[in-house]
């Protein structure tokens, strides 16, 4: 017997591919939608007593490019112009795809579309989790925590921005290739990180967003399996995920990663990025994925905190600088010399911060842990509270205002 | 004689399951482990996706360096998800057990063994 939700995953798996060649065929992201609807109604109609079909992908495939052409067809009637269709999609009717070689540029350019450069990032996110992976407005809501009727709006705003977009449907050649997967690779990593780390609010992990974001990289390293920096993209975010259950205590707080306890890590998945990144380095190609991977290999070692490789890790982050030289990182570079140098030399690198990173709290929550070391209190505390005015979520916000009084006791 | 009880199925659906769902298909894989232990010495593993995979390429010329390549490419059919391995009195025996995994999500082929050997230590 064929569960209805066993059906409803078997889509879900099959959607990206299938609503990428649709919209290649129909240049329309609305019929491709529409389409592909009508397929799964049929589907849920026919498989649960005829049972699976051989190749589930295909038979949706040709169920929804029959219904999309029937949607063309009523279109031009209702238009009064009884339009011919191009030659060129009778043809495709009966060429499925043989190899992945155009299904993968599907995918990737249906990713790309949605990374539209007039849409913020978030709104990339929901719109690309809403076509590609085929999330309802209400579950997107919910993951961003966000009211639906405002992001029905929002997404209903981005999908007319993005229909306007004139992405080329011939095959990107290398150079446009890479650039597409460079802006989809961020867009994932920008939709993984507004899942972990909550920018404000009450949340402090949007785990569904997490979740899609290791979807998606899935899927495109399915399609693209030799790119090194898809495989450190997704090593990266295992490592990160792997550690959610250890990461905020019972209370709701913040737990700092030296702090967790580290048997309630998922190990299955600390593997799997470890052979991820392996894979990955084997190329030779060095890329800021591949590096944030490494280092969040260093930090995901099966040994007490206190025998992290600080060494290692502060190489990491310098080569991280030379590959993308922002302050963020030159913040986190400085976090790693207080590790092998001391708290002072860190001091004096950020001090050189002072002006770009003004308005961004980790900014001062770890100039605040460095006066704290060196035991210049008054220095301290007067980071932290700057942090607090700096509209941060409800565990940091606990977990500064712990700090301050401690200090202040202490003082 | 020994038998080997492979699983196939489509990658990522596991993940997709309701939680009550999956711990239903875990708790059928500990229900298996520990009625084969009682049985005997058994082999088992389960496999991460093909991506984390490279191949070796056939070697087309003596001496030539081996070819290794990412992948294989996923099918998005079935891929070889996780085995089992050990000794049964018959076929029927080997089914017997093996059907203790059935779920709607998986295909299982039993095999029987030509040889084997080794030995697999529990990992993390």
């Amino acid at each position: 017997m064929m569960q209805p939700d066993w059906l409803e995953i078997q889509f879900s798996i099959i959607r990206p591919r299938a609503l990428a060649a649709l919209t290649r065929q129909f240049r329309d992201l609305e019929i491709a939608e529409e389409s592909f609807a009508i397929s799964c109604e049929r589907a849920l109609k026919n498989w649960p007593a005829r049972g699976l079909p051989d190749d589930p992908f295909a038979w949706l495939l040709t169920v929804s490019r029959n219904a999309g052409r029937d949607i063309l067809r009523k279109q031009s009637r209702h238009y009064g112009a009884e339009q011919a269709e191009p030659s060129e999609m009778l043809e495709e009717l009966y060429i499925e795809y043989i190899d992945n070689e155009g299904l993968r540029d599907d995918v990737l350019r249906l990713l790309f579309i949605c990374c539209h450069p007039a849409l913020t990032p978030q709104d990339q996110s929901a719109v690309a989790l809403r076509i590609v992976t085929g999330m309802s407005v209400e579950e997107i809501s919910g993951a961003f925590l966000i009211k639906p009727k405002t992001m029905e709006q929002r997404i209903t705003r981005a999908k007319r921005t993005i229909a306007s977009a004139n992405t080329p449907f011939e095959t990107p050649d290398l150079i446009e290739r890479s650039n597409r997967l460079n802006t989809v690779m961020l867009m994932l990593y920008l939709t993984f990180n507004e899942g972990w780390s909550a920018s404000s609010g009450e949340t402090h992990i949007k785990l569904p967003l997490c979740n899609e974001a290791i979807r998606l990289c899935r899927l495109l390293l399915d399609l693209f399996p030799s790119v090194s920096e898809l495989m450190g993209l997704l090593s990266l975010f295992l490592f990160q995920h792997s550690r959610w259950t250890a990461r905020i205590s019972e209370q709701g707080n913040l737990i700092p990663l030296e702090h967790q306890d580290r048997t309630k890590w998922d190990h299955a998945k600390i593997n799997e990025a470890h052979a991820l990144l392996e894979k990955a380095l084997r190329h030779g190609t060095p890329g800021s994925y591949q590096v944030q991977a490494a280092i969040a290999s260093e930090h995901a070692r099966n040994q007490p905190s206190s025998e992290t490789d600080w060494v290692e890790i502060e190489r990491l982050y310098r080569a991280l600088y030379l590959l993308e030289p922002t302050p963020v990182i030159k913040l986190n570079h400085a976090t790693a010399i207080a590790k092998t140098k001391g708290p002072r030399a860190a001091i004096d690198i950020l001090k050189t911060l002072e002006k770009e990173l003004a308005h961004y709290r980790w900014y001062h929550s770890a100039l605040g842990g460095l006066y704290e070391e060196i035991r210049d209190f008054s220095a301290s505390i007067a980071a932290y509270n700057e942090a607090l005015l700096l509209n941060p979520t409800k565990q940091e916000t606990q977990f500064l205002a712990d700090k301050i009084s401690m200090l202040e006791k202490n003082f | 004689m020994q038998y080997s009880i492979l699983i196939y199925g489509a990658e990522g659906i596991f993940e997709h399951l309701a939680e009550d769902e999956q711990s239903e298909i875990m708790q059928a894989h500990r229900d298996l482990q520990k009625a084969l232990e009682e049985k005997g010495p058994f082999g088992t593993a389960q496999l991460m996706p093909t991506t984390n995979a490279v191949t070796i390429k056939p070697l087309t010329d003596k001496g030539m360096k081996p070819l290794v390549v990412d992948g294989p490419f996923a099918e998005t059919k079935e891929s070889f998800l996780g085995f089992y391995v050990t000794d049964f009195a018959t076929l029927d025996e080997a089914i017997g057990f093996a059907e203790k995994l059935a779920s709607p999500y998986i295909s299982l082929e039993i095999r029987p063994v030509t040889w084997a050997g080794g030995t697999l230590s529990p990992d993390t």
